[in-house]
């Protein structure tokens, strides 16, 4: 099915302990600015919160921002239960600080582009948008 | 094009199999499916509407922030406690600028965000005036179907006019903060006249008695028992002694929305309102209010799908967008007017 004028819904997620949301919401803005729905969840949401919420809602990307360092264990965590929930076609991006080593052994497990500090939000917008384009979704 | 009653394509089959089965993920995606309005998605709820409503549909409105994403969320905990399944309908303006929408409800509720037994839907406005998306309405059925025991709907921040919520719901609470204006305010036209019953929130601030006695009187002027706040005069029982002279049948008592207050973020007065919300569920069902609501939305709903399915086929038929086109000739040269020539279109749709 063609899905040029569709919305695309992205759950914009903050796991884990750390209280830092700025890049949270400027993301989340940006990507509403840019004509997207944006779920936003609020803080300290755990994998299973984040997945539970992205079923519900049938978001096409579930992005987090991750501060803390749990970055090894919270997308693998979060990419193996959306999986095992069925929704293995949502993408899971996200960005924070993360080191690069790190950011391509996260790639080769089925987690999509992550962004460092500093990146403008139309590289995020674009890339989510090139993503959609080649999806079959309704 | 339109095959209401024709098979559903495979792939449809197959996620109605898994509604069917109550999967949340086929739940999530059937709703999208309709939200977007994907070719079939008028089949998908021909399949699924077949049970008929039976959940307690109950509407949140109000004014931006007023709290009814937080007294939804309180209400929606208790009832959780009673293990009584619940679907939730949350629905955010769209950017009318860029078509974006930042849908945060979800927030308020993160207590009950692992909970298996709610299921919350973010939705946009996606240019829909009237409070609520859309599509709310469909996404509502199929959560009724789905076979949640209630379904509660948050409409957007509301004016004085948005009141697509009463189209929705069997019970609509309208829900105002002290600071929401004074009776004058109360008693214009429109939200005013929606609810079902009136909850002040933030009653512990100053103000919210005297807008809790505005309405209340605001009501009765409305409704026109003015008297039953006073002392019955002389004895007297106005009401009784019309219908006794009319030789009309007594139906039973009619419903006079409530005026409740109160605190969201302490629970005050909120089991108060959960008995509100029963008995008005009760008075529907005993007065026939119910099946009379549920007959009017009915109605609705065929007319909308016919307007719906007329518009598709005039304007998706090559031969009456050509006469359409003609016509602006005609017109242009003066021979027709815009009038003659939709007269010819419906003629021929209707042939």
């Amino acid at each position: 099915m063609l899905n040029i004028d569709q919305k695309i819904r992205v759950l914009v997620a903050k796991p884990g302990l750390d209280g830092h949301d700025r890049g949270a919401k400027v993301i989340a803005s940006a990507l509403r600015d840019a004509g997207f729905e944006v779920i936003y969840t609020g803080l300290h949401q755990t994998p299973e919160m984040i997945v539970n919420a992205a079923v519900q809602e049938d978001v096409h990307v579930v992005a987090m921002s991750i501060l803390s360092g749990a970055h090894m264990t919270l997308f693998p965590k979060v990419r193996e239960l959306l999986d095992g929930a069925g929704a293995n076609r949502i993408l899971l991006t996200g960005g924070g600080i993360i080191p690069v080593e790190d950011i391509e052994a996260l790639e080769s497990q089925g987690v999509g582009r992550l962004f460092g500090p500093g990146t403008p939000t139309t590289e995020v917008i674009d890339y989510i948008q090139n993503w959609f384009v080649g999806q079959d979704t309704f | 094009m339109n095959a209401v009653t024709g098979p559903l394509e495979s792939a449809l089959a197959e996620l109605l199999e898994r509604f069917h089965a109550a999967e949340a993920v086929a739940l999530g995606r059937a709703i999208s499916l309709v939200e977007n309005e994907r070719p079939g998605f008028e089949d998908f709820l021909h399949e699924v509407l077949r049970v008929g409503p039976s959940a307690a549909r109950i509407g949140f409105t109000g004014p931006p922030g007023a709290g009814k994403s937080s007294l939804l969320s309180v209400v929606a905990t208790i009832w959780r406690t009673r293990n009584e399944q619940l679907g939730v309908v949350a629905v955010d303006p769209t950017s009318p600028y860029s078509g974006g929408a930042l849908l945060g409800d979800r927030i308020r509720m993160s207590d009950l965000a692992t909970d298996p037994g709610i299921f919350i839907r973010s939705m946009a406005t996606r240019g829909s005036l009237g409070g609520l998306a859309t599509t709310t309405k469909e996404v509502i059925d199929l959560m009724d179907a789905f076979g949640f025991d209630r379904v509660l709907v948050e409409t957007v921040g509301v004016g004085q006019t948005q009141i697509e919520i009463t189209a929705a719901a069997d019970t609509v609470i309208v829900v105002l903060v002290p600071e929401s204006g004074d009776a004058i305010q109360a008693m214009k036209a429109g939200l005013m006249e929606i609810a079902d019953i009136f909850v002040v929130n933030k009653a512990d601030r100053p103000g919210a008695d005297r807008l809790v006695k505005d309405l209340r009187q605001g009501l009765h002027l409305r409704v026109g028992t003015v008297l039953e706040s006073e002392p019955v005069y002389h004895g007297l029982d106005l009401d009784r002694i019309r219908r006794k002279e009319s030789g009309e049948e007594f139906k039973g008592p009619g419903w006079s929305p409530p005026v409740l207050s109160t605190v969201a973020q302490s629970g005050e007065g909120v089991e108060h309102l959960m008995d509100m919300i029963e008995a008005h569920r009760s008075w529907l069902e005993e007065s026939g209010e119910l099946e009379e609501r549920r007959r009017a939305r009915g109605k609705v709903r065929i007319q909308d799908v016919v307007d719906r399915e007329l518009r598709r086929t005039a304007w998706h038929s090559d031969a009456l967008l050509a006469v359409l086109d003609q016509g602006l000739d005609r017109i242009q040269k003066g021979k027709d007017t815009p009038y003659s020539v939709a007269w010819d279109i419906v003629n021929r749709l209707l042939r």
